[in-house]
C-alpha cells in the first residue's frame, strides 16, 4: 500500500494479526510472574541470601551455646522462624514498594489493568515464598540440630500442630510486608517504619504500664511468637487474631486502597 | 528526498474503524484542568503524531487512553473497547508511557522475560525484540540501572512490541535517541504501519514527528488546536523553493510547463508544485538545479510555534 523504503525488521508478523492468544491472564500465571520479580533484582538477590545466613547463624549460636533444652529441633526450628519472619516480609515490602519507587506499575498495570489482581497475585506469591521459607527453616533447623543434638529424649520430635502455626506466622509476616508496602508506596520509609513500629510499640508497652494490658492482645512478640513455641489455645489466637488485625489487616486495607486509587505515572 | 511519512492516502477516511479513539477526554487536577475535550482518532496502516509543548497534556491523554490514569470526563476507546476490557492488552496494544519507568535493578533481558512470561508469548521472542531494538547481549545482560536514556527507549520500544500488537502507543519515544536512533525509529514505526498497524505517538518536537506521522493532532494547554495532514495544516497545494545559476532559464522552463511560481529571496522561486515535478521541468528545460527543497517545511514549525505558544505552557484555569 505504501512506499515503504526501510528493510522489513525480522520476527514480526503481518498485522493486522490472526488469532491472538486472548485468554483472560490465569491467576497461576500472575502469581509466577510476581514471584519472579521478587527475586530477580538486586535487593531481591541479596534479601533471601541475608535472610538464609540470618537463620543459619542463629540456629548454629543456638546449638553451640545456651543450655541442653535448647537444642531439641522444636526449639532450634522456632530459633529459625523468629528472624526469619522479621526479614523476610522486606520482601514483601519491596515487591509493592518497587513497583512505585521504580515506577514499573506503569508497565505492569498497562499489562494487567485489574490492579486488584495484582494484588492478589502478590499476596499469593508472598504465600508461596513463605511456603518455601518454612522448608528452609526446617532445613536448617534440622542441619544445626544434627550437629548438636540436645542430650535425653525429644531431641528430634516436633509438635505437628507447630506446622501449620510456623506456616501461619510466616506467610501472615510476608502478608504484613506486602501491607506495608502497599499502604507506604516508598520503599525506604516503608521498610523503616515496618521494622521499628512494632519495637518501639513493644519498648513503651514494657515500659509504660498502662500499656500492659493492650500489648497482651497487639504486641506481636507476645502474641505472634508464641505460634512457633506450642500449640495455641482459644485466647492465644484472639490475641494473635487482634494483633494481625492491627499490625496486618489495617495496613493492607490502607494500602490497598492506596493502590487501586493511586494515579501511575 | 525519501518521502517516508507522505503516503499514498494518509487522510482520514470516514469509513475505516478507529483503531485508538478519544472522545471528549478531559482530566482535571483539583479545578485545574490538564486536558480539556480532547477527542481525535487514529486509523489502521497510519501514524499519528501527537505534538505539543511539554506540559500540554500529551501525557495525560496518553495514560487515559491506556487506563491508567482515570478521564474527569469522555471515553477513550483502543481496538475497539476500553483499554481495561482487553482481555490480554500487551498482545494487542504495544504500550511505552515512559522509558524510565524501569527497573534500575533489573536486566534489560530480564526486563523483558517478565513481561513475556506474563503476555505468555513464546521463548525466543525476547531475544528476537532485543536483537530488532539494537542491543547486543552485553547490553541486554546489564541492570537497567546503567543504562542510558537511549538504551532505555530501544528497550522501551522492544517491550512495546513483544505482544506483536495491532497498535503502539508511544509517549516521547524518540527522546534520547540520536539522529541514527532516531531514523532507525523511523523506518520501524513506518514499517510497522505500512503492515496495516496504528501508531499513536507523541512528542514536544515537531521535527521528529513530521518525517514519521501521516497526521498530526497539535495540543496545547490541554485543548487540541490544530489536526490533520501536514497539508492540511499548511492549507494550500505543494510548494517547493528552488534555485538555479541560470534564473532565467528556469523561469522560461516553468512558464513554459504552465507552473505558477513567485520570486524570493536571493534568486529563489517559489515554486507551487512538488520538488519531484520542479526536478522534472528543470531537465525538461536543460537547467541545471543548485537547490530544491520544500518550502512548507519551515512553515509547519512556524505554524507549530504560533499555535502553540500562546502561553500555553501553563494548562487551563477552567473547571
Amino acid at each position: 500500500m505504501s512506499a515503504v523504503m526501510t528493510p522489513t525488521p525480522t520476527a514480526e508478523r503481518t498485522v493486522p494479526a490472526a488469532a491472538h492468544d486472548d485468554r483472560r491472564l490465569s491467576m497461576a500465571r500472575l502469581t509466577q510472574v510476581e514471584l519472579r520479580k521478587m527475586f530477580d533484582t538486586r535487593s531481591g538477590f541479596w534479601l533471601p541470601i541475608a535472610v538464609g545466613i540470618v537463620a543459619l547463624g542463629t540456629v548454629l549460636i543456638t546449638v553451640l551455646t545456651g543450655p541442653n533444652e535448647n537444642h531439641t529441633f522444636t526449639h532450634v526450628f522456632g530459633n529459625a522462624l523468629i528472624p526469619t519472619a522479621i526479614l523476610l516480609p522486606l520482601i514483601g515490602v519491596l515487591l509493592v514498594t518497587g513497583e512505585f519507587s521504580q515506577r514499573t506499575a506503569l508497565t505492569t498495570f498497562t499489562l494487567v489493568p485489574s490492579r486488584a489482581r495484582v494484588m492478589v497475585a502478590k499476596l499469593a506469591a508472598s504465600v508461596v515464598c513463605s511456603l518455601v521459607a518454612l522448608v528452609f527453616c526446617l532445613a536448617v533447623a534440622a542441619l544445626a540440630t544434627a550437629i548438636h543434638p540436645a542430650t535425653g529424649a525429644g531431641a528430634w520430635t516436633l509438635h505437628a500442630v507447630l506446622l501449620p502455626q510456623a506456616f501461619l506466622y510466616l506467610a501472615t509476616g510476608m502478608i504484613t510486608g506486602v501491607a506495608f508496602g502497599a499502604a507506604l508506596l516508598v520503599s525506604a520509609p516503608a521498610i523503616v517504619i515496618y521494622l521499628l513500629l512494632p519495637t518501639i510499640w513493644s519498648a513503651l508497652s514494657n515500659s509504660i504500664s498502662a500499656l500492659e494490658g493492650p500489648s497482651d492482645w497487639l504486641d506481636a512478640s507476645n502474641t505472634l511468637d508464641p505460634m512457633v513455641r506450642h500449640g495455641l489455645g482459644t485466647t492465644d489466637w484472639l490475641q494473635a487474631g487482634a494483633t494481625l488485625a492491627l499490625w496486618m489487616a489495617l495496613p493492607l486495607a490502607i494500602g490497598w486502597w492506596r493502590v487501586m486509587r493511586r494515579d501511575v505515572g | 528526498m525519501q518521502t517516508l511519512g507522505r503516503r499514498a492516502h494518509p487522510g482520514t477516511p470516514a469509513m475505516l474503524p478507529a483503531m485508538i479513539e478519544s472522545k471528549s477526554l478531559t482530566k482535571r487536577y483539583g479545578g485545574r484542568a490538564a486536558v480539556q475535550d480532547v477527542s481525535f482518532s487514529c486509523h489502521a496502516g497510519t501514524v499519528t503524531g501527537f505534538l505539543g509543548p511539554n506540559g500540554a497534556g500529551k501525557s495525560t491523554t496518553l495514560k487515559m487512553l491506556c487506563g491508567l490514569t482515570p478521564p474527569s470526563a469522555g471515553t477513550a476507546t483502543v481496538l475497539g473497547s476500553p483499554f481495561a476490557n482487553l482481555t490480554n492488552p500487551g498482545l494487542r496494544v504495544g504500550v511505552l508511557i515512559d522509558a524510565s519507568a524501569m527497573h534500575s535493578g533489573r536486566t534489560g533481558r530480564e526486563t523483558l522475560s517478565v513481561s513475556a512470561s506474563l503476555l505468555g508469548v513464546r521463548r525466543g521472542r525476547v531475544d528476537e525484540m532485543l536483537e530488532l531494538v539494537g542491543l547486543d547481549s552485553s547490553a541486554a545482560n546489564k541492570r537497567v540501572g546503567q543504562y542510558s536514556l537511549g538504551m532505555r527507549q530501544r528497550l522501551g520500544i522492544a517491550h512495546a512490541l513483544l505482544g506483536d500488537p495491532e497498535a503502539l502507543i508511544l509517549d516521547e519515544p524518540a527522546n534520547g535517541l540520536d539522529p541514527e536512533g532516531m531514523r532507525w525509529m523511523r523506518g520501524l514505526l513506518t514499517d510497522f504501519a505500512g503492515r496495516g498497524g496504528t501508531v499513536l505517538l507523541s512528542s514536544h518536537l515537531l521535527h521528529e514527528v513530521e518525517a514519521i506521522a501521516d497526521r498530526l493532532i497539535i495540543i496545547a494547554g490541554g485543548r487540541i488546536v490544530g489536526e490533520g495532514t501536514a497539508d492540511e495544516l499548511l492549507g494550500g497545494g505543494p510548494r517547493t523553493l528552488v534555485r538555479a545559476r541560470d534564473v532565467h532559464g528556469l523561469r522560461l522552463a516553468l512558464r513554459e510547463a504552465d507552473v505558477s511560481f513567485t520570486d524570493g529571496a536571493h534568486d529563489e522561486l517559489l515554486v507551487e508544485a512538488t520538488a519531484d515535478d520542479v526536478g522534472d521541468v528543470a531537465l525538461c528545460g536543460g537547467v541545471a538545479l543548485s537547490e530544491l527543497r520544500d518550502a512548507r517545511d519551515g512553515g509547519l514549525e512556524q505554524l507549530f510555534f504560533s499555535l502553540t505558544s500562546n502561553g500555553s505552557d501553563e494548562p487551563s484555569k477552567e473547571v
